[in-house]
């Protein structure tokens, strides 16, 4: 199963400090400027603090009052950088660890790699940052493979912990699904000649390190959909800000540029807008952490929309062997002996099947191992007859494929046809045991559902996710372990065509699909989906087709990945709700404060009662910074994603984020309020 | 507020509810080019029209060239209305010998009618010709709001088609409008009014003797046929002055109240024609539940401001009973003013039966937020429907996020583009609204034309501003319009109000039909239940409210709190 890399406290000393130093460095107007919001907030910023500085000079006593304000509207410019730098300080320890690996090593090149010559083959010592796409290195044991690649001759066993953190080595080999190594990794015996396949400076490794950084990020299409909205929120309350004054001026009130900044500020979605960023990247390092590596940002968008999940049934939905699940004796043979015919016939086969009838035989009917003597012959299985077993004296066991036992049986009763056939329709593999030629009964051999899947795809279900299990079995066998999974749909004896049909078709009725698949056969499927989840253990070609990749190799976390992506869109569309509904307690905070000197009567408008127009504006003003703070934990931990339908996750969130919105900050300025005033601040 | 009271209001809405689901089937199949009840009767005449037109009905337009042509015909429509008004002088039909309509006047007439707006800065019986009545104005009625029917449509094509490079004709589609919905449902509706007591007649004037044997002349006309455009295509330019309050527009409760159903009966229509359209009635029926909830609720709190009275006069020993029956009918009274304000701008018609300037602060507050909201509840022919529809997609936006999914509406991703255009569309409204209003309070000239100080000035002038913006076309009055810089600037809203909002959603249209249908499963929110409903009205009351908030505080709101107080202006 899947194993969770343990993320860094949220308050982990060390990314604060760094973050705390980023924040003031993301100031440069430069950067900003890709956050509109913010950036504005930083503009207005600047300019309430040239009013603050004018105030000082000029000593008019509104100083204390535009000072404070310039502050805080700092505060949450800086606020909003803080979040962002925490969320990429989070990614930045794993980036660090991965580029030792990237150091500059050397590599033995293969200076003729066609051999024209047919001479003895001749390498030179080159820097592995000068290697090419089709340059071949030959790597021993104990060096770094120099780039990704894939083995062209010889077999050698890995060390791929660096990336994927499992420090059991693998196999690595020419040809097949195993061929792909991957830069950084370390030949652990035997050695390899590696065709390298990735430029320099976008190695496996290099592309992780900008992925964890956060370098290079790019808005993922539905962040840039969500800025233009609050972009357009911004450029609306500069509006609604600006014609204030004059509509101010007809009422009889004079507003100071300082306070009329101030409810630009605490109007537009600064929280959102502080905190869009952050939740993007705290999303990719949720991935991460998961030992998922995405190429990019939108296939995590993607996997929160998928509707169609392609799994492999052998190693997802079924433990990758058949297990023993049934005795079923012919009539006339007693169940006592049938199983303990069994039970001898299997105790010298070690494969996972024979394994599994012997515990069988243990557990279901009560026997105690017995041992074999010395006298006991055994005979292996072998692919020719597929019939294994032991001679005992005075007893010949048999076991094996039916109609090969059957072939050498006496006699073949009709109730044992009718058991393996219903077996064979049940989805079963059947195995028929004979002793001196007798047949004694069949073993029904079946695929052991994982426990917990069927709960898995009853969740997936109530997301609204179709799951669809791939097989090589024939459709009889396939519908049976179908309908004990509880997937909604199979494909059965799947050819790798198939599955690029059955994704096509999907996509052509408006669904997208999720699948996972490490061969080089999966490569045109894996690309055609949605999301296409390549195993780390795959193959280069497989690797390269999918947008990405588990290093795990486990194909279960297709469900983790899907979760994954839609508590990203959950968080920000929640985020922005709570922002938006913050507004309604902002104007009642502020209108009333502007307005109170020129219609006293206004005042009833105050609900909140605060002590002054100064102490409402500035309460407000705390408040919009503050509140970026208080939920820099949620945008990185990400909303709790529950499965169920979308109609009850919406009424939740729209009671927490929305009417939450709404009431929170009432709660929240009335205290900063009676602070305020308690510290006569305004 | 009293039974009788909400049973009137009552009665109307249900009959219009009534109405709209089958006529909203009609409207559907007409504009889908099915077949329909006046299929036989008038297909050889829309043929016709074709032929005469040069006009190939199945070559469908893309967005751009759809909207091309709606702008091509409406400029037209600008432009030779403008000319009738400069030129009527020397035109034909003219008994009473009017000069040309100044520039300034004309120039914000014919936008107005073009718009669907029907602002009127002048008085009709002594500024305009019988020709430019009828050949300009009345044609208008109908065109203007076929056209946005038309738009409304293309809207829905967008929604309904899947990877289509066009959204219809706009020329079929106006023709269509006008010729199957707008000129039949006119006929019968005229007839009923004529039966009511509406004249409908040549004849210039009639004499009559008054109680006191005196003699009074009153003048009448073709008044029926123009009433019943003038609400059922929510125009809102009224044959007489008074508008719907003229005994002669409308002379009973009964008339009153058919012209309440007539106003409100396509708009609703409308939504339901959408869901059809889209192939799921739920659709369109939760449009229209979410319409008529907004309707409802301003409704019955600007029933209640007005049935309150005021308590000024309350204070002074005057029967409080009646309400607020300043500026109101008797023959109305004042659940059905109530109604008919909140309707009038609920949709983009404007006709007034009361003056919405002479009601209490904040029953005054509800037509003025009416229009503030962009007149969506149910909104103009076809505008409401389209105007709904945009802030669903906002609302869906946010809404879809917070399931965890690309947002999509009806199958439709909204993504980056759309979401582009649906801000574009958004923000017109409030930089039409706001900036004009606050340029006026600056302005010498603007504040001139006010009748009344303080907040409720400023209350008139932010109430013409949304009325132009929202080519809705009803005035607070108080405000003298017909001045140089009123009559410009309502003239550019209503051009921003109406073309700068629509381009930005035939936009949109294209962009949804161009795209893929996604498939919904458990996983899509459903947008036909009361969940989607209730986070409509949240988004549409959240979102204006802010915009407008501010604005309202120094308006009717702090006149409010200033009458309390005994403070008036």
């Amino acid at each position: 199963m899947s194993h969770k890399v343990a993320a860094p406290g949220l308050f982990d000393a060390a990314i604060i400090k760094r973050a705390a130093v980023d924040a003031l460095k993301k100031l440069d107007p430069r950067r900003l400027a890709r956050n509109p919001v913010i950036f504005v907030t930083e503009v207005v910023s600047a300019v309430v603090t040239a009013f603050f500085l004018r105030d000082l000079l000029a000593q008019n006593g509104a100083a204390f009052f535009s000072g404070q304000i310039a502050a805080w509207l700092w505060f949450t410019v800086l606020f909003a950088n803080f979040a962002e730098a925490v969320a990429e300080g989070r990614g930045r320890a794993q980036a660090d660890a991965l580029r030792k690996t990237r150091s500059d090593t050397q590599a033995r090149r293969l200076i003729d790699p066609e051999n024209k010559s047919g001479m003895k083959e001749v390498y030179e010592g080159v820097s592995a940052l000068d290697l090419k796409p089709g340059d071949v290195v030959l790597v021993e044991p104990g060096d770094l493979i120099p780039s990704d690649g894939e083995v062209i001759e010889g077999v050698a066993s890995v060390n791929e912990s660096a990336i994927t953190g499992e420090s059991a080595p693998v196999i690595r080999e020419a040809g097949g699904d195993r061929s792909a190594v991957t830069g950084g990794t370390t030949v652990l015996s035997d050695w390899i000649k590696v065709k390298i396949t990735a430029a320099p400076g976008s190695t496996f490794i290099d592309r992780m390190i900008a992925l964890v950084e956060g370098a290079q990020r790019q808005k993922t299409p539905n962040e840039l959909a969500l800025s233009i909205l609050l972009s357009g929120l911004t450029i609306i309350f500069l509006i609604v800000c600006v014609t204030l004054w004059p509509l101010a001026v007809y009422s009889g009130a004079t507003l100071s540029i300082t306070v009329l900044i101030a409810l630009l500020v605490c109007l537009i979605p600064t929280t959102i807008g502080g905190l869009l960023s952050a939740i993007g990247i705290a999303g990719m390092d949720r991935l991460i952490r998961f030992n998922v590596i995405a190429t990019s940002g939108r296939a995590v968008e993607a996997a929160g929309d998928v509707d169609t999940l392609l799994l492999d049934k052998t190693g997802t939905i079924t433990f990758g062997n058949r297990m023993a699940d049934e005795f079923v004796p012919v009539q006339g043979v007693s169940e006592q002996a049938f199983v303990e015919a069994a039970l001898l016939a299997s105790l010298a086969d070690e494969t996972p099947e024979g394994r599994s009838i012997v515990a069988l035989a243990k557990s279901v009917v009560g026997f105690t191992t017995p041992k074999l003597g010395p006298e006991a012959q055994i005979v292996p299985f072998s692919a020719h007859t597929r019939i294994s077993g032991v001679d005992l004296p005075g007893r010949t066991l048999r076991k094996g494929a039916v109609d090969a036992i059957a072939a050498h049986a006496q006699s073949v009763p009709v109730d044992f046809e009718r058991a393996v056939e219903r077996i064979s329709r049940a989805g079963g593999t059947p195995l028929a045991v004979s002793e001196n030629g007798r047949l004694l009964g069949v073993i029904h051999l079946k695929d052991i559902i994982k426990p917990d899947i069927k709960s898995r795809f009853a969740a997936l279900r109530a997301m609204g996710i179709k799951t669809v299990m791939v097989t090589g079995d024939n459709p009889i066998t396939a519908a049976a372990i179908a309908g004990e999974a509880g997937v909604d749909d199979f494909i059965a004896q799947a050819k790798p065509e198939d599955k690029l049909a059955y994704i096509r078709k999907e996509q052509q009725g408006g669904r997208l699909i999720a699948m996972c698949g490490d061969g080089t056969n999966d490569a045109p499927a894996l690309a055609q989906a949605d999301v296409g989840v390549a195993m780390q253990t795959g193959t280069q070609a497989a690797r390269e087709a999918g947008n990405m990749v588990d290093l795990d190799s486990d194909p279960t976390k297709l469900i983790e990945i899907v979760a994954i992506g839609k508590q990203l869109l959950m968080t920000r569309g929640s985020l922005t709700t709570f922002s938006i509904a913050n507004d309604v307690a902002k104007y009642f905070a502020i209108i009333p404060a502007l307005f109170v000197v020129a219609y006293p009567e206004l005042e009833a408008m105050n609900v909140m009662k605060l002590a002054s127009p100064q102490s409402a504006i500035l309460s407000a003003v705390i408040f919009n910074a503050l509140i970026i703070i208080a939920l820099i934990p949620l945008a990185l931990k990400g909303v709790a994603y529950r499965p169920v339908g979308a109609a009850a996750l919406l009424r939740r969130n729209l009671l927490i984020f929305g009417l939450g919105g709404v009431v929170a900050p009432f709660i929240g300025i009335k205290l900063i309020d009676l602070a305020v005033s308690a510290m006569h601040l305004a | 507020m009293t039974a009788i009271g909400l049973a009137q209001i009552a009665i109307v809405l249900i009959a219009v509810i009534v109405a709209a689901a089958p006529l909203g089937g009609y409207i559907s199949r007409v504009l889908n080019g099915e077949r329909s009840l006046l299929t036989p009767a008038l297909a050889p005449v829309e043929r016709a029209f074709y032929r005469c037109a040069g006009v190939d009905p199945a070559q469908e337009q893309s967005w751009l060239a759809y909207t091309m042509a709606m702008l091509a015909f409406s400029l037209v429509g600008f432009l030779s209305l403008f000319a009738l008004q400069r030129l009527q002088g020397v035109l034909p039909l003219n008994p009473q010998g009017f000069g040309g309509v100044p520039a300034d006047l004309a120039f914000n007439t014919s936008i107005s009618f073009v718009t669907n707006t029907n602002w009127q800065n002048y008085s009709g019986e002594t500024t305009m010709s019988h020709l430019t009545q009828m050949l300009g104005l009345t044609v208008h009625n109908f065109l203007s709001a076929a056209t946005g029917l038309a738009m409304a449509f293309a809207l829905a094509r967008g929604f309904a088609r899947a990877e289509s490079p066009t959204v219809g004709n706009f020329w079929v589609d106006l023709t269509r409008a006008t010729l199957y919905v707008l000129l039949p449902i006119s006929i019968v509706v005229a007839l009923v009014l004529v039966a009511l007591g509406v004249p409908q007649t040549l004849q210039g004037s009639i004499e009559a003797s008054t109680l006191e044997s005196a003699k009074q002349v009153l003048s009448i006309g073709p008044v029926a046929s123009q009433e019943a455009i003038k609400e059922l295509g929510t125009n809102g330019g009224g044959f007489f002055n008074a508008n719907s309050a003229h005994p002669f527009e409308s002379p009973s409760a009964l008339s009153n109240m058919l012209e309440i159903w007539a106003l409100l009966v396509i708009p609703f229509a409308t939504a339901f024609a959408f869901g059809r359209s889209v192939v799921d009635f739920r659709q369109g029926r939760a449009i229209a539940i979410a319409m008529l909830i907004v309707l409802v609720a301003g409704v019955l709190v600007a029933y209640w401001a007005e049935a309150s009275g005021n308590p000024l006069l309350t204070d002074i020993g005057v029967d409080s009973s009646p309400g607020n029956m300043e500026g109101k009918e008797v023959r109305f009274g004042v659940a059905t003013s109530a109604l008919f304000a909140a309707s009038t701008t609920g949709t983009s018609c404007g006709a007034v039966n009361a003056m919405h300037d002479s009601f209490m602060p904040l029953g005054g507050l509800i037509p003025l937020f009416n229009m503030l909201m962009g007149s969506i509840a149910p909104g103009g022919v076809g505008a409401g429907l389209y105007g709904f529809l945009l802030l669903a997609i906002i609302a869906v936006f946010v809404a879809g996020l917070m399931v965890g999914r690309t947002p999509e509406y009806l199958g439709k991703k909204i993504e980056a583009r759309e979401m582009k255009l649906a801000m574009l569309a958004v923000l017109i409204y409030p930089l039409s609204v706001l900036c004009f209003t606050g340029a006026s309070v600056m302005l010498k000239t603007g504040l001139d034309s006010l009748n009344n100080a303080g907040p409720h000035g400023l209350s008139e002038i932010l109430y013409a501003f949304a009325s132009a913006t929202d080519n809705n076309g009803s005035a607070f009055a108080g405000l003298t319009g017909n001045t140089l810089w009123y009559n410009t600037t309502l003239g550019v809203a209503m051009l921003l109000g109406r073309f700068a909002f629509v381009i930005p959603v035939l936009a949109i249209a294209g962009s949804f039909a161009a795209k893929k249908k996604v498939a919904a499963s458990v996983g899509t929110f459903p947008t036909h239940g009361p969940l989607f409903i209730g986070l409509l009205l949240g988004v549409i009351i959240i979102l204006y409210l802010l915009q407008y908030f501010p604005a309202l505080a120094l308006g009717p709101i702090v006149e409010h709190f200033l009458m309390l107080a005994g403070k008036t202006f």
